[in-house]
């Protein structure tokens, strides 16, 4: 069996490969992309917890009450963590890799990556000490 | 002239909605959702939070930040969906349910944040 | 006895089999050779019918790219472990289409490559009376780092877009682009852009970041891509709102 019926002499036959369904599984380093990427669905959900917020406050003092005790249940307490710790991943992550889009020049002297994270880091510092602080004493 | 292409302009919201939520989404969801629960922090009252929403900039700062943030989650959560699972044949339903369920919930908070019902009952 | 090295390589061979195999092979260890030298003692000892490309054995000529136990190396520059007991796996790049064993087949690349026009455009030139165009250092240093591409094509064995979107440029194609558009005797971004900023252009990168990852040469295609979505996004909403002011 020297060749088979589906070769033509001199003729090259590719060899083409399909990327499995699963490719983001096969390496660490493609686990931890879709990781960062599915932070997507936990930044919806703290939308829709934080929209959920408002609506209790808009019916009212009780009804806030009544959402901020159903907030301390267990399992919506355990579902909140695991969102906020999601959200957390989408910062890090977001800053982390800030410095490779923008480029930022001053003058002549290209600013080094690790300033332009360190400035992001920064600034999400002071602003969750400053809206924790307004939301905390009512501004 | 070429006709604008809609990929950069997504890109700009997906950008936008990405920077505003990794800045505020964590101290919100602490202050608010997940240090009181815990017990770690009281949790803000009534009359507190409803003088701090009585501000249209904070209302429109919250609006904004809900409606990128959510076209955020959409544009990635599409992409995610295409190459996570190749379904790029199922491409207009995800992007319906994606960018729809965007536009429903920006919706939503602009009815929460504009609309008045909260004060009658003070 | 000499220390041995086990090999399990890739092999496809259609006009006798149609399935491609492993084949297992053994050579001996020495520290100072690399993966394309076991390749070539395979060659030269054991089978000659291995078919792999390589030319420079440094680095430089970007033909000796394969998968070494499924990362994309050159395999030039890529040291035999010592004392493995596991046997090291040689597959060719992933996602393009192999023609025999290790050789893949790099036309796809090479189109791509031509269309983002790499190469200094002029829309005025000058007469050569008035000499070579100079360039400072600081102006050199926008595009230096995405120069040294040397087309080896790992990045795109990376990139899972690009194997799951064969429409997609891909990350040396755009970071050669780039590579011009900085360079401050270019004059051809504007004729590039309709091309980068495509749906296949720029815009199928979802930074997974593994092109940088894997570029033996560190130009960092990665980055080169998200500034142009940046340069892109801001051109486009320029255009927004100023239709006609847009170049």
């Amino acid at each position: 069996m020297t060749s088979h019926s589906g070769y033509t002499l001199h003729h090259p036959q590719w060899l083409r490969r399909r990327v499995s369904t699963w490719w983001w599984l096969s390496r660490w380093r493609y686990f931890k992309f879709i990781l960062r990427e599915i932070t997507s669905v936990f930044v919806a959900a703290a939308v829709v917890l934080l929209l959920l917020y408002v609506a209790a406050l808009r019916r009212g003092p009780d009804a806030l009450i009544a959402f901020q005790s159903w907030l301390s249940r267990p399992p919506i307490l355990a579902a909140s963590a695991v969102v906020f710790f999601f959200t957390l991943i989408h910062s890090i992550t977001w800053f982390n890799l800030a410095p490779k889009a923008m480029k930022v020049r001053l003058g002549n002297i290209p600013v080094p990556p690790a300033l332009i994270a360190a400035g992001h880091y920064f600034a999400w510092l002071v602003i969750s000490l400053a809206l924790a602080w307004i939301i905390l004493t009512g501004g | 002239m070429r006709r604008t292409p809609i990929e950069p302009i997504l890109w700009s919201l997906f950008s936008a909605g990405g920077m505003l939520s990794a800045l505020f989404i964590p101290v919100l969801l602490f202050i608010l959702v997940l240090a009181p629960a815990l017990g770690w922090l009281p949790a803000p009252g009534y009359a507190q939070l409803t003088s701090l929403l009585s501000h249209p900039l904070a209302r429109l700062f919250l609006i904004a930040l809900c409606a990128l943030a959510l076209v955020h989650a959409a544009h990635r959560f599409r992409y995610t969906l295409y190459d996570g699972l190749q379904i790029k044949h199922l491409n207009e339903l995800v992007n319906i349910l994606c960018y729809g369920g965007a536009l429903a919930g920006s919706v939503w908070a602009i009815f929460l944040l504009f609309t008045r019902v909260a004060e009658p009952r003070l | 006895m000499p220390e041995l090295v086990n090999l399990e390589v890739f092999r496809y061979s259609p006009e006798h089999t149609p399935e491609p195999r492993f084949q297992k092979f053994q050579v001996p260890y020495n520290k100072e050779w690399v993966v394309l030298d076991a390749l070539n003692y395979i060659k030269d000892r054991t089978d000659g019918s291995l078919s792999f490309r390589w030319s420079c054995r440094m680095g430089i000529c970007g033909s000796c790219g394969v998968l070494i136990n499924g990362e994309p190396k050159l395999s030039c520059a890529t040291f035999l472990p010592s004392k493995s007991s596991k046997p090291i796996r040689i597959e060719p790049l992933r996602h393009f289409p192999v023609i025999r064993d290790l050789i893949v087949h790099i036309g796809d690349f090479m189109t791509k490559l031509k269309k983002v026009k790499p190469w200094i455009i002029r829309t005025n030139e000058s007469p050569l009376s008035e000499g070579e165009f100079l360039q400072t250092p600081d102006e050199m240093e926008r595009y230096h780092q995405f120069s040294h591409c040397i087309n080896c094509m790992l990045c795109y064995a990376a990139c899972p877009i690009y194997g799951l979107d064969p429409l997609f440029a891909g990350p040396a194609a755009i970071a050669l682009a780039q590579r011009y558009n900085n360079d401050s005797r270019d004059q051809g971004a504007a004729r590039r852009m309709p091309i980068l900023s495509s749906h296949d252009g720029i815009w199928a990168c979802t930074f997974v970041g593994e092109c940088t990852q894997v570029c033996p040469k560190h130009v960092d295609p990665a980055a080169a891509i998200q500034q142009y979505k940046l340069t892109a996004a801001l051109h486009s909403l320029k255009s927004v709102i100023a239709p006609r002011g847009a170049a």
